[in-house]
């Protein structure tokens, strides 16, 4: 990616509270266009701070946000219209109706044709499901059509970029699963989607791109793919004689075996990938009943614990 | 915005009611732009496409119609609220029921007591506007304003739905306006409530007729219906001062509650003190000091001193807090 092409770019951005607590510390990110951005960290990590900089809703102490080749808070009129947000779940008036809510939400946007917004909710509403809810009070919303009116709003216009922080936060199974779909849909739309998640699984199934906060700092950024990477696979052998395969693997360099119920883990270390077969051959021949080989490829999760050392529930 | 553009096509197939009519008009276009661009129809078809990329996400440019929308959308949220119909109800109640005492004590009102104006009711219906405005306007009136202009920007904080306006992008001094307006709509519609339900109890209880003014002279009941609509009109912008600073102390806090109750609190403090003799030296200056000016338009000739004087502090409030809340809302974390 080229870098002047990054949607999302920061310098040393850094937010201390009055207080004196340090939420945000030197945080240099950079979103590439189109990319579907995984913001990670557990709760307390800085990320919400981070968008709240990203969006010009609070001034950073110290560095440069830039959003959409502009930098925040000064640009925010210009910037702002191509940008929908969804930030620390929604807002609604409780007194106004679903549609009337995206009313008032697309009227705040002085870019906004008011000759076209019946249209603009009409369509916003029917493309995150509420149109059969659309005249009902907010109040009377549950928490999973509260979050899908908010994404409405978000998705009022056609977006350069779409900054959702924890979007599933709250929902079902059924609900993450569409929130998701909506994601890739948008994305594919050519939309650039900046998603602040605590949930690894989720960052794995929707991004390409992924950054990780722990306590205020970026611990790391990358693809998806490099930092899934990280995390070493490990080679599985499922067997019954999981003595002999064991020691089988160890004489063939495969590293601290782990011997389970009729499977044996160890971690491949310099072993080539095209020394595989070969060590199948071994087992075989060793009398060892084979019943599965294979290498799991590491996880987010992994990567994470391994970059970090800690746990992932762990708040800063 | 290159690389925007691009998905422009496809992301207007999904978005659209109608995807395979909007196709061909991409296809058309991309045709055009390869063979006959100077072809008039393949030229327009190209327009259509441009367009079309546009819809992904460029930028927009701002219209006169679009930044006014959320002034009105301002006025449609404040006066849809249950609670401003309540604060209205209340004010419309007022007139009732003080046209319904001065009937029933029908010998009339011992002369020099009560609040102003109250001796003339019997005689005319409609000196309980002016009586109504009276009674309402140093409690009742600056109570309900306290109230919305208090909620405004701090209400939206506490909702969270101040966040979502910020980032439309709603622009905080374009915001800060809108409630502003919005204030002194309620201000005005407050007023012209209490005038108007102090209007129809006396026209229901009392003859109406020639009014004869405070100073002596007898106007005909046009020019004096005139007159009300002047004093209602004064009487409203008294309370433009008291909109700036409310919305000055909504600015200075996330909880709705507590700026609605320091800024009725302020009312009444700043009433007792303009009551202390010993304070006269500050007290042409305290916001209510000229309210009950208003008075003087009832004489012939009208006496503008007073009310100039009002108006003119009212609007050297309205510069002060105004200010004071720009720079506090301008400057602003909003991290609720």
């Amino acid at each position: 990616m080229v870098s002047t092409d990054d949607v999302i770019r920061t310098q040393g951005l850094t937010k201390r509270f009055r207080g004196g607590q340090l939420a945000v510390d030197g945080l240099d990110l950079a979103v590439p266009r189109g990319s579907v951005f995984g913001f990670l960290g557990p709760n307390g990590s800085g990320k919400t701070t981070t968008i709240r900089m990203l969006m010009g809703l609070i001034a950073p102490t110290a560095g440069v946000a830039t959003v959409l080749g502009a930098s925040m808070p000064q640009s925010v009129a210009t910037v702002l219209p191509r940008v929908g947000a969804l930030i620390e779940g929604p807002a609604l008036y409780g007194f106004l109706s679903g549609r009337d809510n995206l009313a008032r939400f697309d009227a705040a946007d002085p870019t906004a044709d008011p000759r076209t917004r019946r249209q603009r909710v009409t369509e916003a509403l029917d493309r995150v499901g509420l149109t059969a809810a659309a005249g009902k009070k907010a109040r009377a919303y549950s928490l999973g059509m509260k979050q899908r009116l908010g994404l409405a709003s978000a998705l009022l216009q056609p977006r350069e970029l779409l900054v959702l922080d924890e979007p599933t936060n709250g929902l079902d199974p059924q609900g993450m699963r569409e929130i998701r779909a909506l994601i890739r849909e948008v994305a594919a739309e050519g939309t650039t989607v900046f998603l602040s998640s605590h949930l690894l699984d989720e960052i794995e199934q929707v991004c390409t791109h992924a950054a990780v906060m722990s306590r205020g700092r970026l611990v790391v950024q990358g693809t998806v793919a490099e930092l899934a990477a990280r995390a070493q696979g490990r080679l599985v052998v499922r067997t019954p004689d999981v003595t002999r395969a064991s020691e089988v693997l160890t004489a063939h360099g495969v590293r601290d075996p782990l011997v389970g119920e009729d499977r044996v883990d160890g971690e491949l270390g310099a072993l080539a990938d095209d020394s595989l077969p070969e060590l199948c051959a071994a087992l075989v021949t060793a009398g060892v009943r084979v019943r599965g080989f294979g290498v799991e490829r590491g996880t987010l999760e992994d990567a994470f614990v391994a970059l970090t050392g800690e746990g992932f529930d762990v708040a800063g | 915005m290159s690389r925007a553009e691009a998905p422009g096509a496809p992301e207007m197939l999904k978005t659209a009611g109608a995807p395979s009519e909007l196709g061909a008009v991409g296809t058309v276009g991309a045709v055009g732009a390869v063979g006959a661009v100077g072809e008039p129809v393949a030229v327009g078809e190209l327009r259509a496409s441009g367009a079309t990329a546009a819809r992904a996400g460029g930028r927009r440019p701002q219209t006169a119609a679009g930044f006014l929308a959320l002034f009105r959308s301002e006025l449609l949220l404040t006066f849809r609220r249950v609670r401003t119909m309540v604060l209205l109800g209340i004010l419309a109640v007022l007139p009732v029921l003080i046209g319904v005492v001065v009937r029933i004590e029908t010998d009339g009102p011992r002369g020099g007591e009560g609040p102003a104006f109250i001796a003339q009711v019997t005689q005319n219906g409609l000196f309980l506007v002016f009586t109504a405005l009276a009674v309402a306007l140093p409690i009742f009136l600056p109570m309900t304003v306290g109230v919305v202009a208090g909620d405004s920007v701090a209400g939206e904080a506490a909702g969270g739905t101040l966040r979502y306006l910020l980032v439309a992008p709603a622009g905080r001094t374009r915001l800060l306006a809108a409630k502003f307006t919005a204030g002194l709509a309620f201000c005005l519609a407050a007023t012209a409530t209490v005038a108007l339900a102090a209007l129809a109890t006396g026209a229901a209880l009392f003859p109406l007729g020639e009014v004869t003014l405070i100073s002596g002279e007898t106007i005909g009941l046009g020019p004096a219906l005139l007159r009300a609509v002047l004093v209602a009109m004064v009487v409203a912008a008294s309370l433009a001062g008291l909109v700036a600073i409310g919305l000055f102390i909504s600015t200075l806090t996330g909880s709705g509650i507590a700026a609605m109750a320091a800024t009725v609190g302020l009312v009444i403090t700043v009433q007792i003190l303009d009551s202390f003799p010993q304070l006269h030296a500050i007290q042409p200056f305290l916001f209510t000091h000229h309210w009950l000016t208003f008075g003087d338009l009832l004489r012939e000739p009208m006496y503008w001193d007073g009310v100039l004087d009002n108006l003119g502090l009212q609007a050297a409030y309205v510069a002060v807090f105004g200010a004071a809340a720009w720079s506090r809302f301008t400057s602003r974390d909003i991290t609720a």
